[in-house]
């Protein structure tokens, strides 16, 4: 098993700790990991993403060009990386921020409205715990303690009170149900 | 020990820390900056000194200094700023002062760009400075690997009394994998009875300088730092092969490149092509012999690097015409993909 | 028909600055555009762009342009000044550039009496790589390498450049200005303006220092940056003329 997941949106969504939490994910569930972000000026007020690989092998290149599963939170990502998506892979979209559907028929596409739904619930910078939530029940079934045990890893000990509200809005993005 | 997530910039920092490192000078640049920025939080938590100088010209002279004091220093640059400091590593080198310079490599002349790059190969192993001297230079390729030649970085200075330069490139300076920090040992290492702690009135004067007036004693000193280099070159080659047994190509790649070469491997196999990995890991002293051994058995070598053909001519030396040498890259910050290496293996199988 | 206010000088290029949001380095390149066409200098200025944020200026200006490695500006304006001395030249520096790395092209430049105009952007950090400690950033400032605020101990004092290089003898016209109100921002003009003219006048060398923000890297609003350039900068960077003989001989 290799998934190769592309996290993209806007500098300031927290694009990169979306990916860090995943590739903790896969390191408390045995796997080797990888975690490449973009980096420089480009990225600022610019477009951030980091690509994420999750394998029972030993990462090879760490440069994801046509990932399995695209979690994108914004237009200008979601146009530029929609059609690298691998056959048969996810595509999950914050339908708050993009209006667009995907046209492509060899994918599974996910339509979640993050951002609004991290809105209602209070905690309008977790939508993108809401997407990874989303991503970790479209992949697999993981515990709710290894994604604990992953969020206590990402998190720094000093801000440690976040993990409650991070693991929540991980739990609402799990619980959605984006095909109806 | 639990495995953390790190990247590779913030790994070196905490690996040289754990070697016993205490002090580090820098100087900002993309794309090594958490270099920096891990050692000031954290060097004054463990009793150390991290100074940002007013450039790399400084930067590398505080090191200079301290490593002739006869404490274990590093500093970090990336392309341009180690450019400036190939003054001060000729330097380094005519004084025989052990240190680590970490080179988070991007794409050159000038200011070139800040994407990932290999083109400063030529610079680090074959002088960049003036003057006969040679520096290790080690190219670690996965961020844990980084952590082990970090620490090995500090030994080998230690033991031989030279710079040692760790050359990554900025895709290995960004990114993140698991790692684990090994027990670090320093006891088995020469005691430093040159540096320039004050005599105490106890002992001769102790001197650190590169400067000999007459051409017999310079030569003299020249001659002895060449015998220790070539004790490097016999004992300290480091390296890593897969699928070199029926190979019929075998790719040379090191760092990131290494690892893109691998899944082109992977993707020939897939497609009925024996192919192999020759990955250096010690850039100078360059893995000659295994090279020179494969290269019998072999249709050809492809030397695979982020630049226009550095490393190729090192391997051509090698190899010595017994096969053919073909080379592929990419340069100016772009990286080569597993589909195109696996195009080239292809093309000469 | 809608009068135009707030026409492009000529001398900038129609071009979107790539400068954060609230980022005062647009200001200080428009003043300089407007003081280039007011003076009609266009055709003969040659201006030296820095590594610092300001590195694409190459791209901002319409007059000839060379991009200079980090920090050695005032070195390539002494090159290009002395092979055709008849040209305006000017650089446009950060304090990283100016006032670290750079230093010693600084001061040689200026004690020289090299007949160049040094545009020189204090923001107190450096923008372009991320927010490290610049050589004018203030005691106890917190920057990403100096996480607990910069120490005298550690660090020493932030650097004043106009008046270390005011008392050189090569220096003609030195002046520290800021863009936080119109009237500084007018003030601003009007001393880029005196600066190129005492390089036309063949006077020597002449700088102008511009207080600056940078709010990204602060972690500021724009216009609590401003306060804080008020409130912090000034009272360490006073505002003023630290060196006129541009009315003697020279
Ligand atoms: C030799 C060298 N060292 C370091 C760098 C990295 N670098 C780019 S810009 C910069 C500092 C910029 O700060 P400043 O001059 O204050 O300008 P600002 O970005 O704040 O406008 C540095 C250190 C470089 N390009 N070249
Ligand atoms: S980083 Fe700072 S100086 Fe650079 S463009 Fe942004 S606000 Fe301006």
């Amino acid at each position: 098993m290799t998934r190769e997941i592309l996290f993209a949106g806007f500098g300031g969504q927290g694009i990169l700790f979306c990916g860090k939490v995943m590739s903790y994910l896969g390191l408390v569930s045995g796997l080797e990991v990888s975690w490449l972000p973009s980096y420089g000026p480009e990225m600022r007020g610019g477009t951030a993403n980091c690509h994420v690989i999750v394998s029972n092998d030993a990462v090879g290149s760490p440069i994801i060009n046509n990932p399995t599963d695209l979690i994108v939170m914004n237009l200008p990502s979601f146009d530029k990386f929609e059609n690298t998506v691998s056959p048969g892979g996810n595509i999950i979209i914050d339908s708050s921020l993009i209006s667009k559907k995907t046209s492509r028929n060899d994918v599974n596409a996910h339509y979640i409205p993050a951002t609004q739904m991290a809105n209602e619930m209070g905690v309008p910078k977790l939508a993108n715990m809401i997407m990874l939530g989303k991503l970790i029940s479209v992949l697999a079934a993981v515990s709710l303690d290894q994604v604990k045990e992953a969020l206590e890893k990402s998190v720094p000990p000093s801000k440690k009170e976040l993990i409650e509200v991070n693991l929540k809005a991980i739990q609402a993005g799990y619980n959605f149900n984006s095909d109806i | 020990m639990d495995k953390v997530l790190m990247k590779g910039n913030e790994a070196i920092a905490e690996a040289a820390i754990r070697a016993n490192c205490r002090h580090f000078f820098g100087y900002p640049i993309t794309p090594q900056t958490e270099i920096s920025a891990y050692m000031a939080k954290r060097m004054s938590k463990v009793g150390g000194t991290f100074l940002q100088a007013e450039s790399e010209v400084a930067a590398i002279n505080m090191v200079y200094g301290a490593a002739g004091a006869g404490v274990r220093v590093m500093t970090s640059s990336s392309s341009p700023g180690i450019s400036l400091k190939m003054e001060g590593l000729s330097y380094i080198a005519g004084a025989d002062l052990p240190c680590v310079i970490v080179n988070i490599v991007r794409a050159g002349p000038g200011l070139g760009g800040i994407q990932p790059a290999q083109s400063d190969y030529f610079q680090a192993v074959k002088g960049g400075g003036h003057g006969d001297y040679r520096m290790i230079v080690i190219a670690p390729s996965s961020i844990q690997e980084t952590v082990d030649c970090t620490i090995d970085a500090f030994d080998l200075a230690d033991k031989y009394r030279m710079p040692v330069m760790l050359m990554g490139d900025g895709m290995l300076g960004q990114m993140m994998e698991p790692v684990s920090f090994p027990e670090v040992k320093t006891d088995h290492l020469p005691k430093k009875d040159w540096a320039t702690t004050g005599t105490k009135m106890k002992r001769k004067a102790n001197i650190i300088n590169s400067l000999y007036i007459h051409p017999e004693e310079l030569e003299e000193v020249i001659l002895k730092r060449e015998e220790k280099y070539n004790t490097i070159y016999e004992t300290e080659v480091k390296y890593h092969t897969e699928g070199l047994e029926n190979a019929d190509v075998v790719l040379v790649a090191y760092g990131t490149t290494a690892r893109i070469a691998k899944a082109a491997i992977a993707l020939a196999k897939q497609n009925g092509i024996k192919a192999g990995l020759i990955r250096p890991i010690t850039l100078w002293p360059f893995p000659t012999d295994i090279i020179a051994k494969t290269a019998p058995n072999v249709k050809c070598m492809i030397s695979v690097e982020m630049s226009t053909g550095q490393m190729v001519e090192d391997i051509r030396l090698a190899v010595n015409g017994v096969c053919p040498v073909h080379f592929y890259g990419r340069t100016g910050g772009a990286v080569p993909t597993p589909t195109a290496i696996f195009e080239q293996i292809r093309r000469y199988a | 028909m809608m009068e135009t206010i707030f026409e492009r000088p000529k001398a900038l290029a129609d071009v979107p600055f790539h400068y954060c949001p609230g980022c005062t380095h647009g200001i200080v390149h428009r003043l300089i555009a407007e003081v280039i066409d007011e003076l009609g200098i266009e055709g003969d200025t040659i201006g030296v762009a820095p590594v610092g944020c300001a590195v694409f200026a190459y791209n901002y200006f319409n007059c000839d342009m060379q991009e200079a490695a980090h920090g050695r500006a005032p070195a390539v304006a002494t090159g290009i000044k002395r092979a055709n001395p008849e040209n305006i030249i000017f650089t446009y520096q950060g304090d990283g550039d100016l006032a670290a790395i750079g230093t010693a092209e600084t001061v040689h430049a200026a004690t020289r009496s090299e007949n160049i105009t040094i545009i020189f952007l204090n923001n107190a950090i450096y923008g372009m790589t991320g927010g490290q400690m610049a050589p004018t950033s203030l005691v106890g400032q917190v920057t990403q390498t100096t996480p607990y605020g910069r120490k005298v101990e550690m660090q020493g004092y932030p650097i004043r450049m106009s008046e270390m290089l005011a008392t050189l003898e090569g220096s003609s016209f030195i002046k520290r200005c800021s863009v936080d109100s119109i009237k500084n921002i007018n003030d601003t003009r009007a001393s880029i303006k005196k600066a190129f003219q005492c390089q036309i006048d063949k006077k020597g060398f002449s700088m102008v220092e511009v207080l600056s923000t940078c709010p990204t890297n602060w972690g500021l609003s724009p216009a609590e940056s401003m306060d804080w350039l008020r409130d912090n900068m000034m009272p360490y960077y006073p505002l003023g003329v630290y060196k006129d003989v541009t009315g003697g001989d020279r």
